[in-house]
């Protein structure tokens, strides 16, 4: 059973193809372009929504940081996607994958360190000590302001890693659980209920976008324009 | 197994039963014919997307062939011994 468990978040291949670039791939298929003025269905659907995040996302940058919306849109429109198919029976989620997540995270968190320190250098530096701390705790507080600095692109990876990965892994054990207690009876129905309690939370995956794009977003404003 | 026109240009539903097996090696399996077939795939699909009032018809017949492809890539670790 313990194989058996994990043998979903290996990395697929087909004949020795890595089809997991397919696998990446296959979200942008579900969002089409727009060619005509008035859009079918779906289109229209999808513009309404990105619109809606987009404002809500982009208000609280300056107009520097507003040259980053193309990039948070589509970064959580890509994790979006990804985490809601992976609740399909049998997929696999890319973003299980700590190597993505960490190839997602430490480009963006470093262009926006490296951007506030173009910029702002002064006001950069001024985080690593907050107002009005005593003189003998100063250098104890800038290495600790360092340390969390650095431990910002971990967390975002980690942090997305690990909470898709718990999720798909309760998913599997639960339902296994009920699968094997099927035979002992009433017991079943409660454990089905608490299925269904865990993949309705589970598609608050894409809360979970949330968490990643506005951590990342907090940092972005907090680094560019304080 | 004689047929009149050559074997090639046939579609599948003018292809008797019979000829199935030789009819399938001979699709272009470059991958210039590869990218051709899903272009066609993706387009005859997309009129069931790109109609004004489109349904969830369209897109879950995607996510259903999905769900199956994946089926199928994990069928080996799934087969009960």
């Amino acid at each position: 059973m313990n194989e058996n468990l994990f043998a979903s978040f290996t990395t697929p291949t087909m004949m020795g193809l890595p089809i997991v670039i397919l696998i990446i791939l296959f979200p942008s298929i579900l969002f089409p372009s727009t060619t005509r003025l008035v859009n079918n269905r779906l289109i229209a659907l999808q513009q309404w929504l990105i619109r809606m995040t987009t404002k809500q996302m982009v208000a609280i940058h300056s107009k520097k940081g507003k040259t980053w919306t193309l990039m948070l849109i589509s970064l959580i429109m890509f994790i979006g996607s990804t985490n809601l198919l992976g609740l399909l029976p049998h997929s696999f989620t890319p973003t299980t994958q700590l190597s993505m997540n960490l190839g997602m995270a430490i480009p963006l968190w470093a262009g926006t360190v490296i951007l506030g320190f173009r910029y702002k250098t002064k006001m950069s530096l001024a985080h690593f000590l907050p107002q009005g701390t005593p003189l003998p705790l100063i250098p104890m507080l800038i290495i600790i302001e360092t340390i969390s600095l650095f431990i910002q692109p971990v967390a975002l990876a980690v942090r997305l890693t690990a909470n898709i990965t718990a999720g798909h892994l309760l998913i599997h054990l639960i339902g296994g659980a009920t699968l094997v207690l099927m035979n002992i009876s009433m017991t079943t129905a409660f454990i089905t209920f608490v299925i269904l309690v865990l993949l309705t939370v589970l598609e608050f995956a894409v809360a979970l976008i949330q968490a990643y794009v506005f951590t990342l977003l907090v940092s972005l404003y907090l680094h560019d324009n304080t | 197994m004689a047929s009149v026109v050559p074997l090639k240009e046939k579609r599948l539903m003018e292809v008797k039963i019979g000829e199935l097996p030789s009819w399938i090696p001979m699709w272009d399996f470059t991958p210039k014919g590869i990218a051709g077939a899903f272009q066609r795939g993706y387009h005859r699909y997309y009129k069931y997307i790109d109609v004004k009032k489109g349904g969830v018809a369209g897109v879950s017949m995607v996510l259903a062939a999905y769900g199956v492809f994946n089926y199928c890539r994990s069928y080996k670790e799934l087969k009960h011994e």
